[in-house]
């Protein structure tokens, strides 16, 4: 197993974010992170990523705990790719890229020449190589994911998270983001673990979905089992339609507006 | 395109070779004018070795001058040091130990160990080092919730702190009445005269580790501008960088005040000067504010000593002279 998750609790004062948590991702699957605002997805982001530690329950990385990681071994094991990111950070795309290479730098943290290769290959594989000297401010939204995954590859993590990754991209930048996630998934085994808020795609691209609803697992398997009509028209309190997608054997989820 | 050499190391080494030359002009400068006229011949004989150097003269540059420049350049690398780190902490390009309140505090510190008839090092040393630490310790406390993060608030704090620091040493130098006023007040306005060779030795001798280790930290220091959560999923060790960044810094602030007093804005102005020309990466930022803050702060002692025709004039009259109109400058842009 990439990550295991034993019964985690984890309360912010003395409110549970995640009550009793327990699930497992498999090496090398699409892992797809799905629920309602404040069901504690970005909580459970932060707690495999090691930001946060949970005050009961345990996080094992590859049968390991977490907490027997130090932080550069971790960095090596778990990249992650965040939504927010402060807007004055000064350096360039090819530099940000390159930062993804700092957990396994010497003492004196420069680069060799092997570390600017790497950069340069993922860079080509996300498609940001023309924007190596812009400022990552100058940016659209897409670039921005995209470098940041760029960064992610450049850290040869063996699992990468990412928070919501399509939110607030436009429909050509979600399925380029989705397609080059899958391909990493593919090409380079990388285990991929996303939060999304858009359950169409978690669908089309999960290998298996986690609905997670106030903090607990409503449900946790194949699109195809996560997401029926029951389910999800309870967890999200609207009225919804689903039904197999066009495109394949998966479902299609269809908003109802309740007039 | 980007190239497949490491040019990171190439820049460093081409800004490092650049400004250890400037550096050692500097200090020849330095050492060279003064009230006895220009020097440099006598310097040249010293370094050749010959006997026939008058001993009057010898005794100016060994003994008097050149434990000046050193101090100066090790005063100047530190401030601008302090400068850059808070800068990154804090997340304000407004940060310096001056403006902060961190100099101020060490001055409280080391003017009760004077008070207390402590001897300079280690006693003032240590007393200078409690005050910065102390003002540290407020500062982090109340920028814990956040708001101070933002530029106005964290100056105003910072205001206070030095007014409040103020208050005390003025309260401090009323209640006492003997010959060792005179000292402080001009120690206060930014000294480097009390140079004596010794002296000079033990404060190098602290410094320069502390260079080196925030050498090491830099590319810590890169990493934190992605945001602390950000930096720790990249392998830093957030607490242990902060905690280190801060003591050592403080230290080094309050060793170079308890020589020499309060040297407002270099700190401001030597690493904004090289961000603007070099660019943000710290690892060649921290070599540069070394060299460059030394170089600057013997140019300034030089002015303090040859502008007034008579004596001279405290050089933190002139960093502030030309830190001042540099801050309110940085503080304009920054608003727009």
């Amino acid at each position: 197993m990439a990550v295991d998750i034993k019964n985690i609790t984890y309360y912010y004062g003395d409110n549970p974010v995640l009550k009793n948590l327990s699930f497992s991702v498999r090496e090398g699957d699409f892992f797809i992170i799905i629920g309602p605002n404040g069901s504690g997805k970005t909580t459970l982001m932060n707690a495999v990523s090691g930001i946060l530690n949970c005050q009961e329950g345990r996080v094992e990385i590859f049968g390991r705990s977490i907490q027997s990681y130090n932080r550069k071994d971790l960095a090596k094991t778990i990249a992650f790719v965040p939504q927010m990111f402060p807007d004055d950070f000064p350096f360039s795309v090819t530099e940000m890229v390159l930062m993804g290479r700092s957990p396994h730098l010497g003492i004196f943290g420069l680069e060799k020449e092997d570390d600017i290769k790497l950069a340069k290959q993922a860079m080509h594989f996300t498609e940001v190589r023309h924007l190596a000297h812009r400022k990552l401010n100058q940016l659209s939204g897409g670039e921005r994911q995209r470098v940041f995954i760029a960064k992610a590859i450049c850290q040869e993590p063996q699992v990468i998270l990412l928070d919501e990754p399509t939110a607030s991209l436009d429909l050509a930048h979600q399925v380029k983001i989705m397609d080059l996630m899958d391909r990493l998934k593919r090409k380079k085994g990388i285990t991929i673990i996303m939060v999304s808020h858009d359950l169409n795609l978690a669908a089309m691209y999960g290998d298996r979905l986690l609905l997670l609803n106030r903090g607990q697992a409503v449900s946790l398997g194949l699109p195809q089992e996560v997401l029926t009509l029951r389910r999800l028209e309870a967890t999200y309190g609207c009225r919804l339609l689903v039904d197999e997608s066009p495109l394949g054997k998966f479902p299609r989820i269809t908003l109802v507006p309740q007039k | 395109m980007i190239s497949d050499k490491p040019f990171l190391l190439k820049r460093l080494f081409a800004v490092s070779f650049l400004l250890i030359l400037l550096l050692i002009v500097t200090m020849l400068l330095g050492i060279a004018i003064g009230s006895t006229g220009n020097e440099l011949k006598t310097i040249l004989q010293l370094l050749l070795g010959e006997r026939a150097v008058e001993p009057m003269r010898e005794a100016i540059i060994l003994k008097i001058r050149f434990p000046r420049v050193i101090l100066a350049a090790l005063v100047g690398a530190t401030l601008s040091l302090g400068g850059l780190v808070f800068q990154v902490l804090l997340r304000n390009p407004l940060a310096e130990p001056y403006i902060l309140g961190v100099s101020g505090g060490s001055a409280v510190g080391a003017i009760i160990g004077i008070l207390m008839g402590l001897s300079r090092f280690p006693g003032v040393g240590f007393t200078a080092f409690a005050g910065s630490v102390a003002t540290l310790l407020l500062i982090v406390l109340m920028s814990s919730g956040q708001s101070i993060l933002k530029k106005d608030s964290l100056l105003l704090s910072g205001v206070m702190i030095n007014a409040f620091c103020s208050a005390i040493i003025m309260f401090l130098i009323s209640m006492t009445q003997d010959a060792r006023l005179h000292n402080i007040i001009f120690w206060l306005m930014g000294d480097l005269s009390m140079s004596d060779t010794k002296q000079v030795v033990i404060l190098a001798a602290t410094l320069l580790p502390c260079f080196l280790l925030l050498f090491l930290l830099s590319h810590s220091m890169n990493l934190l501008l992605m945001g602390q959560e950000m930096a720790q999923t990249m392998g830093v060790n957030i607490k242990l960088v902060t905690m280190t960044l801060l003591i050592v810094t403080s230290f080094m602030v309050s060793a170079t005040v308890s020589h020499c007093g309060l040297l407002g804005f270099v700190g401001l102005v030597i690493p904004h000067g090289f961000r603007l020309v070099l660019g943000p990466d710290h690892r060649v930022l921290v070599p540069s504010c070394v060299l460059g803050g030394g170089t600057y702060m013997i140019l300034c002692d030089l002015l303090a000593r040859t502008l007034p025709e008579h004596g001279e004039i405290p050089v933190g009259v002139i960093t502030a002279m030309i830190g001042a109109p540099i801050f309110i400058f940085l503080l304009k842009r920054s608003r727009q």
